[in-house]
């Protein structure tokens, strides 16, 4: 099944077109990912999609046309860990994550046993039960993680929408995160839609990519398809050497000009030994 | 040791019973102090004898259960109401505005009722200027009138236009409205120098007129508001990962902030037209609750109610013995006690937590 469905998507914010007859397939249990240039509309498209701003075109999820969704109805269809997500003074990770059931809880009510039990089994799944009572301003950058990922899981929702999800990690934990979203991918038949800024990791993970510039599709297909020396020229004036990866083609940034002198002995020498 | 599960943050039991006892203590400080002194013991056989069914010989004179019943009892009641009303409704501000500054005077509630009072002291003029007479009778719904007034138009002037605004338009709106309705105030008080005393003392707060009518007049405001704001401290916890999130978990945070501040400004402005402004206790108990039992919407609503009736219950008790047989105004006491409290508490919360 079809998880999203954009067709003509056109995003003004403060006067300025950030998205410009955008359009975006997504199937249920993919794993597609955003990349583009800082601007291009990547948030913004996401946001739309997360049904968190006001759009013209058409946006269905699995079939239904977003604008005929209840906002609750979409919270169970559609969960997004946003870029940098608010972390509330004084809450814990449980209380945090219980927030994520709040589209199965009614208005004014309050949090039944399967709620909780949703939530301490999603906590056991990502390795956060320990820190359950810790406060989340407490935990580190990568626990931090887990427990945004944590609480867009509770939600149950199939569709994950992931806003630079490992922006704020170093390399090691930046597999951690992807790895542990792809299990879970795997596990629960979630499909995945995110963004990204690093195009090797981009390329690693997704099954496809879509590469937004200036609020439009400047190419979309297979990592191999986008990820070319000439695309990334083009869209964001970089210079780069795509090599071939296990997972994909992965990019390296090369430093343009002549090489100097003395860097060139040191790498000789490097690749020498 | 074998790990205990954590639990959701709820309103602990033994907070509540804190708070229960709080209000108890200050309940009957409240009723055995005073220029003749009762001993507790009596005061809470005669507050049992207002349950139907209960006979307790409490040993007092019929002047001495008149002095209680009629003059401590009503004015210690709407010293808790204020009070619990004043906290409640600075919880649900600062919750709303994700602000911990945020105060139930934010919107124009204090400039509002001030200028509704001085307008009311004002047209009365002198003609009746006997000193134990006291304020006018209008005053409290002048100032009702004049708080609902000043809310009202913040939230006009704050959400006209573009839709999808923020809490800050609404507050730099309140700011705006306040000025304005301040400046209104000081003109009519200029020309009206000889009122001046009567709206300063208004202005300090003061419980000391409180009969029964001012509890009824405020009981039914108090009721609504709390029942309204108490029901959504769970959609105030969801509301501090802020609005745009909120919104993805399926919540319409504009309609219940305006739901949560009409409903705060309706309690302020109903505890304000019969108090005056009482300042320190809506912005001090909150966070002294939210420091001692948790940071949820769902503790700290319900605490704040008890521990601000409370506080304001013996804060009067101060206020009408301190400097007896004269009255310090309200106001003054809860702020030169409120602080160094506030203090205490910040050092001591600071200290445990690291």
């Amino acid at each position: 099944m079809t998880a999203v469905e954009v067709t003509g998507l056109r995003v003004d914010l403060g006067g300025a077109r950030i998205l410009d007859d955008v359009d975006l397939i997504v199937e249920g249990g993919e794993w597609v990912t955003v990349i583009g240039p800082n601007g291009a509309g990547k948030s913004t498209l996401l946001r739309a999609i997360g049904g968190r701003l006001r759009f013209a075109g058409s946006i269905a999820l699995f079939g239904t046309p977003a604008a005929r969704l209840r906002r609750r109805e979409r919270a169970r269809l559609v969960a997004t860990v946003a870029q940098t997500p608010v972390v509330p003074p004084g809450m814990s990770v449980l209380d945090y994550v219980l927030l994520g059931r709040t589209p199965y809880i009614p208005p004014l009510g309050r949090e039944s046993v399967a709620d909780l039990e949703v939530v301490h089994d999603v906590l056991a799944g990502l390795d956060l039960t320990r820190f359950a009572g810790r406060e989340l301003e407490t935990l580190s950058g990568g626990e931090r993680q887990r427990a945004f990922l944590a609480r867009a899981l509770a939600q149950g929702a199939t569709l994950l929408l992931l806003d630079e999800p490992t922006s704020a990690l170093d390399i090691g934990h930046q597999q951690e995160v992807l790895e542990l979203v792809d299990a879970l991918r795997r596990d629960r038949g979630l499909t995945v839609l995110a963004t990204m800024h690093d195009l090797s990791i981009a390329g690693e993970y997704a099954d496809r990519l879509v590469l937004l510039a200036d609020g439009r599709v400047a190419a979309a297909g297979s990592p191999r398809e986008v990820l070319t020396q000439e695309l990334l020229a083009r869209h964001y004036r970089a210079r780069v050497r795509v090599v071939d990866g296990d997972h994909g083609p992965l990019v390296v940034p090369v430093r343009p000009g002549p090489v100097a002198s003395g860097l060139r002995s040191e790498a000789t020498r490097e690749g020498g030994t | 040791m074998p790990a205990v599960p954590a639990q959701p943050a709820r309103l602990k039991l033994r907070w509540l019973a804190a708070g229960l006892a709080a209000v108890v203590v200050a309940t009957l400080a409240g009723l055995a102090v005073g220029a003749v002194p009762l001993p507790p013991g009596s005061v809470a056989a005669e507050l049992l004898n207002l349950l139907p069914g209960v006979r307790l010989d409490s040993g007092l004179t019929p002047q001495e259960i008149a002095i209680l019943t009629e003059l401590r009892l009503p004015r210690v009641v709407l010293g808790l109401l204020v009070g619990a009303m004043l906290a409640l409704a600075g919880g649900c501000y600062q919750g709303v505005f994700r602000n911990p500054l945020a105060d139930p005077y934010l919107l124009g509630v204090a400039a509002g009722a001030g200028l509704g009072a001085v307008v009311a002291i004002a047209l009365r003029g002198t003609a009746g200027g006997d000193e134990t007479v006291g304020l006018p009778a209008t005053v409290p719904v002048a100032a009702f009138a004049g708080a609902l007034g000043a809310v009202a138009l913040s939230y006009a002037v704050g959400t006209a236009g573009r839709r999808d605004r923020g809490p800050a338009t609404l507050v730099l709106a309140g700011v705006a409205v306040t000025a304005f309705f301040t400046s209104i105030s000081t003109y009519v008080l200029q020309r009206n120098v000889d009122t001046i005393r009567e709206v300063y003392s208004w202005i300090l707060g003061r419980l000391a007129t409180a009969g029964w009518h001012d509890v009824l007049l405020l009981l039914p405001y108090a009721v609504v508001t709390a029942a309204v704001v108490l029901l959504h401290g769970r959609e105030l916890d969801v509301l501090s990962v802020g609005d745009e999130e909120a919104a993805g978990l399926g919540l319409h945070p504009q309609r219940s902030r305006y739901i949560l501040l009409a409903a705060a400004s309706l309690g302020t402005a109903a505890a304000v037209a019969v108090s005056g402004l009482i300042a320190f206790v809506g912005l001090i108990v909150p966070h002294v609750v939210r420091m001692l039992a948790g940071t949820s919407y769902r503790s700290v609503l319900p605490l704040s109610m008890l521990f601000g009736g409370a506080f304001l219950a013996l804060a009067d008790v101060a206020a009408r013995t301190a400097a007896a047989p004269s009255e310090i105004p309200i106001g003054v006491i809860t702020a030169f006690f409120g602080a160094p409290f506030f203090v205490l508490v910040l050092r001591t919360a600071r200290r445990g937590a690291g």
